[in-house]
């Protein structure tokens, strides 16, 4: 009992700079292993000496591998984000962006946004954009007013929208010529090689404001899980606090997903696991689940990249099979 | 010496259903008031009330000199501590941490704490006597030490008032008395105003410096336990045959209950 000392500033300190150091261990993986072969050495080198070549296995190196990398980060960190402020906003720890139907939503854009022609960005990505806010609004809208904040009724209108989502989507795809079925489908199961290096920058202008105001917020998502009452009495002002929480990670998770496609069960993942191994406190989870979940995106990117003998799996399949197993998991275990 | 809560004509209705009607009383600085009437009489309510959670439209309740409506919440927060009936207990926090996150009010967005916050929370784990549960998840304790630990977080707060919701439903007897006695040891101790709502009359008539009656959102009667806790005014509140007299343990009243069967007799 005598022992307690201030902890959260060295406990945030420690788990930092472990998560970076494992993040930027996978990005090194991440630049230096696909299909094209194994090139540790000319990664290693061109860090030491911040000389970045344009010979052909470096530019594959520079220009392929280093947008494909970045947006793995920018990816697994938002949708674990996405998945821990759902969690903490609606004290269910079943939440998640793509459970919810958000993603969903997303996918019904992208498609028509692909059988309407569009480039990937942004013409798709604004499409898909629109599909996720538009499923989100009808989420809030039926387990509307008080409700936000119940548990079940949140969760069944997630998987209402969800299947019907699943519908539009099969009747779209049953409409799709031929040419651009494969299109469809790569983007369903979650692409991450679809974006530049300019692409990328932008998308994280998108999503760094977003992590920093779910940071700020991370000690009113630690009071607001004790009970909306509770909270309330203890100076949290819950109505403004939820609606910029909700609104700044739709924002985040549609953004990210209008990219890559619906990859799911990351923010599932992700943050259970740094529950269990660093406890519940938000100001350190959401650190945690910004780099954590991104060298864990790199990783599921690298095993898509790596494990067949030829072309890829798609990332979204490597992050399910991981995922739905997890998500069975902690269902029986609430049941319970 | 001013008032810590002072009400004044305060009507309040939830979604046109009225709950409270022309509420008017005062509670003294570093008392122990406790709120009495039967279920649904909105006894919760002038609680939730008092401390923001709901807000009024008519009348005022003037906190701590201040009308309610004009604090803001965490200036709210700092003064009022609010131990609520139903606390979710499915969520993986220490009691420590539990504890120390009544240090909030004090501290900035982040709720970064030092060292002093450290030692508010140690302080208030052992007046309310839950030393050795402090790495303990609260899905592990039972109810009474559960609501120890949140009373010590409301004392962490450092508030000037504590209202508490019924805090001895569904505790056992030895569990009922040990709450009451530190509610009352915290008054003395600390100078903090204790306002409860209580669904026993008879620890109401033991506690209590001032009660306050209600019944069917109307004061039936308030003031010292022996004016508030007669036969007259109980029966007209709680709709039952009751009797009164005195506790041979103090000069209270003691209220016993009447079975059915035994009415016919009297």
């Amino acid at each position: 009992m005598t022992t307690i000392k201030p902890y959260l500033l060295k406990k945030l300190f420690v788990v930092s700079i472990l998560l970076m150091t494992l993040l930027l261990l996978s990005a090194f993986l991440g630049l230096s292993m696909g299909s094209s072969g194994y090139e540790f050495k000319a990664v290693a080198t061109s860090f030491v000496t911040g000389n970045f070549p344009h010979t052909s296995p470096d530019t594959i190196i520079w220009h392929i591998r280093l947008p494909r990398v970045l947006l793995s980060i920018l990816v697994g960190a938002s949708l674990s984000l996405g998945g821990l402020v759902f969690q903490s906003l609606l004290r269910n720890s079943l939440a998640e962006p793509y459970i919810l139907g958000i993603s969903g939503g997303s996918a019904i854009g992208a498609i028509l946004g692909i059988l309407a022609g569009f480039s990937y960005f942004p013409g798709i990505g604004l499409f898909s954009f629109a599909g996720s806010m538009t499923t989100l609004v009808l989420i809030l809208i039926l387990s509307s007013g008080h409700a936000i904040l119940k548990k079940d009724s949140l969760i069944l209108s997630g998987v209402m929208v969800n299947a019907f989502c699943g519908a539009v989507t099969m009747f779209l795809i049953s409409l799709t010529l031929d040419s651009r079925l494969h299109n469809v489908m790569f983007w369903l199961m979650g692409d991450l090689s679809n974006l530049d290096l300019r692409q990328v920058l932008i998308l994280s202008f998108i999503l760094l404001p977003c992590f920093a105001v779910i940071f700020a917020f991370s000690h009113s998502m630690n009071l607001m899980m004790l009970g909306k009452e509770s909270a309330h009495s203890m100076g949290v002002n819950i109505k403004f606090v939820t609606l910029i929480l909700l609104a700044i990670t739709s924002l985040m998770v549609s953004a990210t997903v209008s990219t890559c496609g619906p990859i799911g069960f990351v923010g599932l993942v992700i943050p259970h696991l740094f529950r269990l191994i660093i406890g519940p406190d938000n100001r350190v989870l959401v650190p945690a689940c910004i780099l954590g979940g991104g060298a864990y995106m790199i990783l599921c990117d690298i095993l898509s990249r790596a494990l067949p003998e030829q072309g890829e799996i798609p990332p979204g399949v490597i992050t399910a099979v991981i995922g739905a197993p997890l998500f069975i998991l902690l269902l029986v275990r609430t049941r319970r | 010496m001013n008032p810590a809560i002072q009400i004044k004509n305060l009507h309040f209705s939830y979604r046109d259903i009225p709950v409270l009607k022309d509420i008017s009383f005062s509670i003294k600085k570093g008392s122990f008031y406790i709120i009495i009437g039967p279920n649904g009489s909105g006894k919760t309510t002038l609680l939730k009330l008092i401390s923001g959670i709901e807000k009024h439209e008519q009348g005022s309740i003037q906190v701590l000199d201040k009308p309610v409506l004009n604090y803001s919440r965490k200036s709210l927060a700092r003064n009022v501590a609010f131990v609520q009936q139903k606390q979710p207990s499915d969520f993986s926090f220490t009691v420590f941490e539990l504890v120390l996150m009544g240090r909030s009010p004090h501290l900035g967005i982040l709720g970064v704490e030092q060292e002093k916050d450290i030692d508010i929370a140690k302080q208030a784990i052992s007046f309310t006597g839950v030393d050795h549960l402090v790495h303990r998840k609260l899905d592990q304790l039972s109810g009474g030490e559960q609501q120890r630990v949140f009373l010590a977080r409301a004392i962490c707060q450092d508030p000037q008032i504590i209202l508490l919701d019924e805090p001895t439903a569904s505790l056992d007897l030895a569990h009922q008395i040990r709450i009451m006695d530190l509610m009352r040891k915290l008054m003395e101790e600390k100078g903090i105003t204790v306002i409860m709502v209580s669904h026993d009359v008879n620890l109401a008539a033991m506690y209590g410096d001032d009660l306050l009656l209600l019944s069917k959102g109307r004061i039936i009667k308030k003031g010292l336990p022996k004016k508030v806790l007669t036969y007259q005014t109980l029966e007209k509140a709680y709709d039952c045959k009751l009797l009164v007299d005195k506790s041979p343990v103090g000069q209270f009243p003691r209220i016993t209950l009447i079975p059915q069967r035994f009415l016919k007799n009297a």
